[in-house]
């Protein structure tokens, strides 16, 4: 895999920069986030791992602007193009769509562009099957087709593997990681998987309300910090590991930052 | 020689069925079914407050519907158990009104032509109000149709685009709210979601795209007017239930053909 050149990348402005981000809501004493601090740079994979309940999905609508801040400060590179694929889209057999109508919400594409985008995701020729027909793997690659259809900067992907069985969580991952060295998009992407954390991502970050660590996914996955939060981390990374065991230069902090693993058990 | 009335009530249910097949669509879509029911039942408190102040019956309904639906979209957002929500809303609002109507100075008003619609005594005025509502209300939609259609869809996705979801519901609750006045003289309260509904259940059944699923609808709407007015006067039924009715048989004949 030929990453674009992260040496350089690290001297560009960030994509995306949350500092100390606090999220509450309604109701709940803790805040849901709290203190998240967190940059995408230009053609970085980051990944971030948390538990259920962990602030995940709200860390990803604080980030895209969906939800008010209630501290922090959030900063995106003036016209950043964003795709995004929701977690859990519901497509209701209620609304007849097909994937190519699809695509063309709510910005109007033509067929050419419909076309390569599902041959580039892998669901070529998909374009007159209902979308409710899909099976979830046909359709997390149909919502990452329409999310490449603005030429994104930043992909953000939450929870796409949901669903997938473990062939199919490979194949995605691997497709997310060929985009990005083809397209030189960043990606964020948010996990509960606890077993497979993307051997591309550039960081892991693992989410508990706040970050617990951070790092390469070896260096986070020996930290202390993480495996509080998941375990003895039996079998963590097994499935998809990195092969090339060389780090680029200048990739990631070097080492998981750990912080204290107290603060990560479960409640 | 087609009858002058009969004339005037085919134009005021085809101008009906222009709006009620995309609107429609998005009650079915949006599963609003009860957001429909409780428009129109708001409507007939509309008409009681309006013939007790004495003002044009056809604002009261507007303004009360406006209100109504207004409110239950700020009430009831999609998934959140809304239904009982509805429900009790739409039948508090029909019984209030019959409440308001029956206290009414002169010793109480007859609802029925608003309850149940009177499309056979429509006036021309009444014909072009229809399709000033009508062709209104399917200006709003076509002009908004993308982000209305992204935001049914998911309402992250929609929020994603730069589309605010609760702009695009405030909006179909406005456009719904037109149409149920413009549908109380036709086919009355009770059956004003029948219409919304049925043909576009039928044209679902049918249709590939959001847009091929509207315009059936319409289309499917627009016939069960004209057979349930030839209908009505060939067996002598009340026109606006012999309406429903037909494009329930559309509705049954499709299911029967498709299922």
């Amino acid at each position: 895999m030929s990453a674009p050149s992260l040496s350089s990348a690290c001297v560009q402005p960030p994509l995306i920069a949350a500092h100390d981000l606090t999220v509450t809501r309604a109701g709940l004493e803790t805040p849901v986030l709290r203190g998240v601090s967190l940059t995408v740079a230009p053609g970085e994979i980051v990944t971030v791992v948390g538990p259920n309940g962990s602030g995940k999905s709200t860390l990803i609508r604080a980030l895209l602007g969906h939800l008010p801040l209630d501290g922090g400060r959030l900063a995106r590179a003036p016209g950043l193009r964003i795709g995004y694929v929701p977690q859990r889209v519901q497509m209701d057999a209620a609304i007849p769509m097909t994937v190519r109508r699809f695509l063309s919400l709510p910005q109007r594409v033509g067929d050419d562009r419909a076309a390569a985008a599902l041959a580039r995701t892998g669901v070529a020729g998909l374009e007159r099957r209902q979308i409710a027909a899909l099976s979830g793997g046909q359709f997390q690659r149909v919502l990452l087709a329409r999310a490449l259809l603005t030429r994104p900067q930043l992909l953000v992907l939450d929870e796409p593997t949901q669903g997938l069985d473990q062939p199919g969580t490979v194949a995605f991952y691997r497709l997310i990681e060929s985009l990005r060295a083809e397209t030189g998009a960043a990606v964020l992407l948010v996990s509960h998987d606890l077993l497979v954390v993307m051997r591309a991502s550039d960081r892991v970050l693992c989410l508990n309300g706040h970050i617990c660590c951070e790092g390469t996914p070896e260096d986070v996955s020996a930290a202390p910090a993480y495996r509080a939060l998941f375990g003895d981390g039996q079998g963590t990374l097994a499935l998809y590991r990195h092969h090339h065991d060389h780090r680029h230069d200048g990739e990631g902090p070097g080492a998981a930052i750990p912080r204290p693993a107290a603060d990560c058990r479960h409640d | 020689m087609i009858e002058d009335f009969l004339l005037r009530a085919g134009l005021a249910g085809l101008g009906l069925a222009v709006a009620a097949g995309p609107l429609g669509s998005f009650v079915v879509w949006r599963r609003m079914a009860y957001f429909g029911d409780a428009t129109a039942h708001a409507a007939i408190l509309g008409v009681a407050l309006a013939l007790a102040a004495d003002l044009p019956v056809g604002l009261g309904v507007l303004a009360v519907a406006l209100a109504m639906a207004a409110l239950v979209a700020r009430l009831a957002r999609r998934g959140q158990g809304a239904d009982a929500t509805l429900g009790v809303m739409a039948h508090s609002a029909l019984a209030l009104g019959l409440v308001a109507a029956s206290l009414a100075p002169g010793g109480g008003l007859n609802l029925d032509a608003f309850l149940f619609g009177d499309i056979l005594s429509v006036t021309r005025t009444d014909v072009a109000w229809i399709w000033a509502g009508s062709l209104a209300v399917l200006a709003l939609l076509v002009w908004r149709w993308q982000r209305l259609v992204t935001a049914t869809v998911n309402e992250e996705l929609a929020m994603a685009a730069g589309i605010d979801p609760a702009r695009e519901r405030m909006i179909l609750a406005m456009a719904l709210a037109i149409v149920v006045a413009v549908a109380l003289r036709i086919v009355g309260a009770l059956l004003v979601s029948a219409m919304l509904i049925v043909p576009a259940a039928a044209a679902r059944m049918i249709s590939a795209t959001p847009e091929r699923m509207a315009v059936t609808a319409s289309a499917i709407a627009a016939g069960a007017v004209i057979a349930g007015l030839a209908g009505s006067l060939r067996w002598d039924t009340p026109a606006g239930p012999s309406i429903v009715v037909a494009a329930a048989v559309v509705f049954g004949a499709v299911a029967a053909v498709r299922g």
